[in-house]
């Protein structure tokens, strides 16, 4: 615990709306010296929002943030890291073509006297690693580093700017559990050396095992601040959630036959992120198969060829026992294939189209809603609204343009368009990111009843609680390579952590 | 200063900006002309005389509204699907080169199948022209405002060629024009006596036609799809390139009837000043028309009128006609504002 109660960062009535959203209200908290605390909320509670105020990247409609007794002047990140405020953002802010010395050293200092500021920050740089367990090279060059090293990196590069209080957002998401630990490490070391740190997460076990205070925001108010020692999961868990907290019940599973296979199925690399290779995989009916993985390992590419996004240079996909001749979006819609894209803004939805327009897109082209090139709005407005019923989608009317929705009502909308096709086989990708616990359980509700119904659900997501929670099996990809199949229950988070870092091996029940 | 999305615009704030823009447009031109000498407050009306003040001055602005209204619906199609068809002016020439080199003789045929088969070939070879900026696109690449731009100064080079060569009228004393159409292949008038064709019924009529593509046909659906966001698009199975495609061989059509109902309906012959610009000022119908196929036939009249108004007025008023530019790029660029502040509002910090 800390031993010296010092308020280092008091924040006073903090609040921000953007137009009718109010996405801090009144927020009011501080951190004492060598103490980390958790920020702790669902997705959407307005937890980065609060960060971006305190590191002067929003400006707040109204309170103020102090740093050692001083008021920060509003919306100036400059000033904030000035008092000692550092930042390591959930997506880095690297330069890829630099070497990780001069990341580090970016923007510090003067540039004269180039070469002994070189030697001297070398000096530095070692130091800092050592003190705090970051290993790091520093003439590597960014581009080249794991998503764990990089985040080293920044951690590094805040440090070096002698910051007394660092702010991490999100910092386990894209990292295995034992990159995890290793984390947890160097922030005990941290505190140990009169840091105090804000630890954003929405994991209750992480939360758990390194903060001594959690402060729980929920739809951007602040619900109560608790010490961990006289806390549980649990209860933090319904103060984070509020009474809505009812997960849906899992059910055994019955599988029956293959519906889809990949088998040896390989594609290119795109850019960093790498191509499948050579993937083998069956989807069963009644099954649900979750694909577990740290971003960007494959699940992209993955998706494309589920979905009929992209076609494998090599090997095949065979549906119901015979491959494909051809393999497009329209391909993948009509064999029966639901998706639920990663991205319901950009991919999965018409930002500027109604609900109707949106509810049809897959299958405007076709019967019932057109005949011979010309559609029948009637059918199509009567479809729309009949999702809007089924799917509880909260909205002014059909003829709505669904950028006005929120992220929930919007993939109940694709939800609805694709399960009333009553597909055969469905592609969830990511399909809760983002979303509020209520939309959470309702999405996961509908693929397990798609489940029970006999369809075949590859469920993808970096969340590895969810994945364990609703998967009957589960792969682990990792740098486009996929593992065997684990049954539920089979492994522990921990194993599954060392197969997504690539270092799982084969494990023969005897 | 930002700007802040407006999730949902009353109607005040759809209505009042654009007519604040016209507004503006009026009073910045009626000061230009008292710079120029005139008296500023009969400009106004001195320019709407001229445009529909009598019966003459209203056909000749219907007249001159027939191929913008032509050339608006090419840009207007293209635009909505997001390929920017720059190359209007070409494929008015491609048409009207059509409708001259079948319709001086080569088919002597009676007016009507004669005049739907010019129709037809001139759409053609429009929609031909544009299909090679549009398969460099989908196919490479290309950026479709680069290669449909520099069509222009080729195509009309390559017409000038044929003017003075082969296609040069012996009778036409030396100047580069081409021989006239037979008088089979001209659009007749609407009424006796009135100096206006059969083209502008045809463009009327492309415009309503254009319209129900829009709205009801699965072809209209995919070309707002893609021109919204290309990526749910392709996403959810719509063959985006084939739509470019489609959308070009669209456009092209359009503006080259511009062409063909020039040709047919006012000049008879190919001349290269056919077109002071119809490709060009087109894009500037499109966009007043916020890409409206029925707003086109309105925004057309607007932009005819106040050449046709201008005329008149710099001879009443000896004003210089090229007030009628200024005013029209005011109107398109207060337009542009408006329709900004129609979606967005100014915030200040």
């Amino acid at each position: 615990m800390a031993s010296d109660k010092a308020s280092v960062l008091r924040l006073n009535n903090i609040t921000k709306r953007f137009g009718t959203l109010v996405a801090n209200d009144a927020i009011s908290f501080s951190l004492n010296r060598g103490e980390v605390i958790a920020l702790l909320g669902e997705n959407g509670a307005g937890k980065t929002t609060l960060m971006n105020i305190l590191f002067g990247q929003y400006t707040a409609d109204e309170g103020t943030v102090e740093v050692f007794g001083k008021t920060l002047p509003p919306g100036n990140s400059r000033a904030a890291l000035e008092a000692g405020v550092g930042m390591v953002h959930q997506h880095f802010t690297l330069a890829d073509n630099l070497t990780v010395q001069e990341n580090i050293t970016l923007g510090t200092g003067s540039l004269t006297s180039f070469s002994l500021r070189r030697s001297n920050a070398r000096a530095r740089i070692e130091a800092l690693s050592e003190q705090f367990h970051l290993k790091v090279a520093p003439d590597a060059r960014v581009g080249s580093l794991s998503v764990g090293e990089r985040q080293r990196v920044e951690i590094l590069k805040a440090l070096y700017r002698d910051v007394k209080i660092l702010i991490l957002d999100e910092p386990t998401a894209v990292l295995t559990p034992q990159e995890a630990e290793d984390l947890f490490a160097t922030l005990r070391q941290a505190i140990a050396n009169g840091l105090s740190v804000i630890f954003i997460s929405h994991k209750l076990h992480e939360v758990m095992a390194i903060a001594q205070r959690v402060v729980v925001l929920r739809h951007g108010k602040l619900v109560g601040g608790v010490d961990t020692d006289t806390s549980t999961k649990e209860k933090l868990a319904a103060m984070m959630m509020g009474a809505e907290a009812e997960p849906p019940e899992v059910s055994t599973a019955h599988a029956g036959e293959a519906l889809m296979t990949l088998e040896t199925v390989s594609t290119p690399d795109i850019g960093s992120a790498p191509g499948l290779k050579s993937v083998s995989m069956s989807l069963r009916a009644g099954q649900i198969i979750g694909l577990a993985g740290v971003s960007g390992n494959g699940q992209a590419a993955l998706a494309d060829i589920v979905g009929g996004m992209r076609a494998p240079t090599n090997g095949k996909i065979v549906l119901n026992g015979s491959p494909v001749p051809s393999w497009t979006p329209r391909d993948a819609v009509n064999a029966g294939i639901a998706r639920i894209p990663e991205d319901r803004h950009k991919t999965g939805t018409i930002a500027d189209f109604d609900l109707t327009e949106n509810a049809i897109l897959e299958r405007y082209a076709s019967d019932p809603f057109s005949t011979k090139g010309w559609l029948d709005w009637t059918r199509a407005r009567r479809f729309a609204n009949e999702i809007i019923d089924k799917y509880d989608v909260r909205c002014p009317g059909a003829d709505t343009p669904i950028r006005l929705l929120s992220g929930g009502n919007m993939q109940k909308l694709i939800l609805g368009r694709v399960l009333e096709a009553d597909p055969q086989i469905i592609l969830a990708n990511q399909p809760v990111r983002g979303l509020d616990i209520g939309a959470v359980h309702y999405v996961h509700g509908q693929l397990l009843e798609a489940r029970d119904r006999g369809a075949a659900v590859l469920l993808i997501s970096e969340d590895l609680d969810e994945i364990m929670a609703l998967s009957d099996y589960i792969h682990v990809i990792a740098d486009g390579r996929l593992s065997p199949a684990f049954e539920r229950g089979q492994m522990t988070p921990a194993e599954l952590g060392l197969w997504m870092s690539g270092k799982g091996e084969v494990r023969h029940a005897s | 200063m930002r700007l802040e999305p407006i999730t949902n615009p009353s109607s005040a704030r759809r209505i009042f900006p654009p007519a604040l823009a016209i507004g503006t447009t009026v009073v910045i031109a009626s000061l230009l002309a008292m710079i120029a000498g005139a008296n500023p407050f009969s400009v106004l009306g001195l320019i709407l005389n001229g445009a529909f003040g009598s019966k003459f001055a209203l056909l000749e602005t219907l007249n001159r509204a027939t191929p913008l209204i032509f050339t608006g619906l090419a840009a207007a199609v293209a635009f909505r699907a997001k390929f920017w068809n720059i190359g209007a002016e070409a494929q008015l020439y491609a048409g009207a080169l059509m409708t001259v080199l079948l319709g001086t003789g080569l088919l002597p045929w009676p007016s009507f199948p004669l005049l739907v088969t010019l129709a037809i070939a001139a759409v053609l070879a429009g929609a031909v022209l544009l299909l090679v900026p549009a398969l460099l696109k989908t196919r490479f690449g290309v950026d479709e405002v680069v290669t449909t731009l520099l069509m222009n100064f080729i195509f009309l080079l390559f017409i000038s060629m044929l003017l003075e060569g082969p296609l040069k009228d012996p009778m036409g004393m030396g100047w580069p024009k081409s021989a006239r159409v037979i008088s089979e292949a001209r659009l007749p008038r609407i009424l006796d006596g009135l100096r206006l064709h059969w083209g502008f019924i045809l463009a009327l009529v492309s415009a309503v036609a254009i319209w129900v593509i829009q709205t009801r046909s699965t072809l209209g659906y995919e070309m707002r799809a893609v021109g919204l966001n290309r990526e749910a698009a392709a996403f959810a199975g719509i063959p985006v390139n084939r739509v470019l495609v489609k959308t070009a061989l669209l456009s092209g059509g359009l503006a080259a009837l511009a062409g063909f109902s020039e040709v047919a309906g006012l000049k008879a012959s190919l001349t290269l000043d056919l077109s002071p610009g119809f490709g060009y000022t087109g894009i500037i119908v499109a966009m007043l028309a916020l890409l409206n196929p029925l707003g086109v036939i309105v925004a057309a009249l607007f932009v005819a009128g106040v050449f046709v108004g201008a005329d008149s007025m710099s001879r009443a008023a000896e004003v210089p006609t090229y007030l009628a530019d200024i005013m029209l790029a005011m109107a398109l660029l207060l337009m542009v504002l408006a329709i900004l502040l129609t979606r967005f509002r100014v915030v200040r910090d």
